[in-house]
């Protein structure tokens, strides 16, 4: 089924234009010289010059990356460890509580993950600062990297590992050797989920966040909360900008060394 | 050995930091709030007799009998029933046309699809209120063509709360629904066609049963976030807009009374449940016919 009618052609335009044209229009807005958000003035790039002299901002951008590059990779350890343990761990005691515990942070509320977190660190004295916003986004992370790579781990031909297992290699040298480098795209788009998730996290970091640290997320919402701001559209389009790369880089990436595997399947069938 | 290790060490973290933070919010909405650190009664320094003694439902039975929080339950389930239908309506036409689009264009229109997605959401939702604010972008273009005499109200109303959830969970809506029909025989569409059914009763027919799992998914993904939400109420509501995330929120961090902010949360969870174990069991049952 692939010949386009005018209305498929008119709900795709339409449909892309909604996604796409509140930050085209949040884009231009940040090179607006005027202090009012509304009225173009010309073109200019003084919020961004503003932005980089705000050194509360730039505080806030350096807490949010160190969060989300720890948080992310703990995440990414403890969500292989648990899709391993998922799909080739055999039965166990408490699976059932496990595999739960699992997916329900996926579905959950993030006042009531925020709410919970919060309760049980004061109930246990842990100053809220870095730390605790580490392990707050480590823990709802590592269930989405653990649904990624499970599903990685569902798809792929068991026979490899028995063969590793028996041709000699131990248990985790067959992990190493033969397991993770077939499941490694899954756990790399696991780490960047978790990534973004952690930059992207307001509710949960306002939570688990004390006055010793404060995210970018949550500076950008105290800002807003009082209306529309240039210096925001400006800190936005940087944010934007920096998501677009990386995902297409990412993409491009992927599909190269997709492309080159194929090559060498079909010079390895020729051989 | 290892093995043990490998179960022990996720199994030990989901334990300590999902499933005890629940049972202290469960704990502590049966709490009395209390002027000390932190701020509720009873606590385990009081000995375990008076612990369980001072334990009781009067946060719920508050909670029932004050018309706001009734109220915010039933507009939030309102608002997130209400979003839900609409992102379909608005999403299933993009699905379908990507379906429909020649193959080499499908990967591009994916991607573009799941850009949004990585994009803070917290940004999305900003961008809305630079256009729906009084002399904001779409009230300018309206005055424009002259289809409007004077600025609409939008932002700080309901309606700018339902144009947030759509445009933040759409891809939520599209991939899953365009997963659906990607499958879909085109034969089976032709059949109906040859048969005699006119195109409208061959999409009414055949195309929108088959994408039914699609549909109910993409329902679930976008209800489930929508009823709990807090950034899109605050951003683009008003204060007549009563969403329990939002209730939850000031609770805790306005009026300061954890133990009602907890109760807020434990029935939450309770409403939350329903819908939860009935997606659950709609992915078990695709993930079964695929099979």
């Amino acid at each position: 089924m692939s010949r386009l009618s005018w209305f498929n052609v008119t709900s795709l335009t339409l449909g892309f234009a909604f996604l796409y044209l509140p930050m085209v229009i949040l884009i231009i807005y940040s090179f607006n010289a005027s202090q009012l958000v509304t009225v173009w003035a010309g073109f200019s790039t003084r919020w961004y010059g503003e932005l980089l002299r705000n050194e509360a901002f730039l505080d806030a951008a350096w807490v949010t990356i160190k969060v989300a590059i720890m948080s992310s990779t703990l995440a990414t350890v403890l969500g292989t460890m648990a899709a391993y343990v998922l799909v080739r761990g055999g039965r166990f005691m408490g699976r059932t509580l496990f595999s739960g515990m699992i997916y329900a942070p996926l579905v959950m509320p993030e006042v009531i993950t925020g709410l919970s977190l919060l309760l049980l660190f004061i109930g246990i004295g842990l100053d809220r600062g870095v730390l605790t916003i580490v392990l707050a986004h480590t823990t709802f992370s590592m269930c989405f990297v653990s649904v990624v790579v499970s599903s990685r781990l569902l798809t792929f031909d068991r026979s490899l590992e028995e063969a590793a297992l028996d041709l000699g290699c131990s248990a985790f040298d067959a992990f190493r050797l033969v397991t993770l480098p077939i499941i490694a795209p899954a756990v790399v788009s696991g780490w960047l989920l978790a990534f973004t998730l952690s930059l992207d996290d307001l509710v949960i970091a306002s939570f688990t966040a004390g006055p010793a640290a404060t995210t970018l997320p949550i500076k950008i919402f105290s800002a807003v909360r009082l209306g529309v701001s240039p210096e925001i559209n400006a800190l936005s389009t940087i944010m934007i900008a920096v998501v677009t790369v990386g995902v297409i880089t990412a993409s491009l990436v992927s599909k190269r060394s997709m492309v080159r595997k194929q090559k060498e399947e079909r010079a390895a069938g020729q051989t | 050995m290892q093995r043990l290790v490998l179960i022990a060490v996720p199994y030990a973290w989901l334990l300590a930091l999902f499933l005890v933070p629940f049972a202290i919010v469960f704990k502590i909405s049966l709490s009395d709030i209390a002027l000390a650190i932190p701020p509720y009664t009873p606590t385990l320094d009081d000995g375990l007799a008076t612990f369980f003694a001072a334990l009781d439902f009067e946060n719920f039975t508050f909670l029932a009998s004050d018309d706001l929080y009734w109220k915010a339950y039933l507009s939030s389930l309102q608002i997130a029933s209400v979003s839900t239908v609409l992102t379909l309506f608005v999403a299933y036409p993009i699905a379908y046309g990507m379906a429909r689009a020649p193959q080499e264009w499908r990967p591009t229109l994916m991607m573009l699809v799941i850009l949004p997605f990585w994009t803070s959401f917290l940004i999305r939702v900003y961008a809305w209120m630079g256009i729906l604010s009084q002399e904001g972008f779409l009230n300018q273009f309206l005055l424009w063509t002259g289809i409007v005499g004077q600025p609409l109200t939008i932002l700080n109303t309901n309606i700018a709360v339902y144009i947030g959830i759509v445009y933040t969970y759409l891809p939520f809506m599209i991939l899953p629904i365009y997963a659906a029909l990607d499958r879909l025989d085109g034969s089976l569409i032709e059949a109906a066609e040859d048969l005699g059914c006119s195109r409208f009763q061959a999409f009414w027919l055949v195309t929108i049963p088959l994408s039914r799992n699609g549909i109910i998914a993409g329902s679930f993904l976008v209800f489930i976030p929508a009823l709990g939400e807090f950034v899109i109420p605050s951003l683009l509501g008003g204060s007549q807009t009563l969403m329990i995330g939002k209730v939850l929120w000031e609770e805790f961090f306005n009026n300061r009374d954890w133990p009602v902010a907890s109760a807020v949360a434990v029935i939450l969870l309770l409403i939350l449940i329903v819908p939860i174990v009935l997606f659950q069991r709609n992915q078990q049952k695709q993930a079964e016919q695929d099979a």
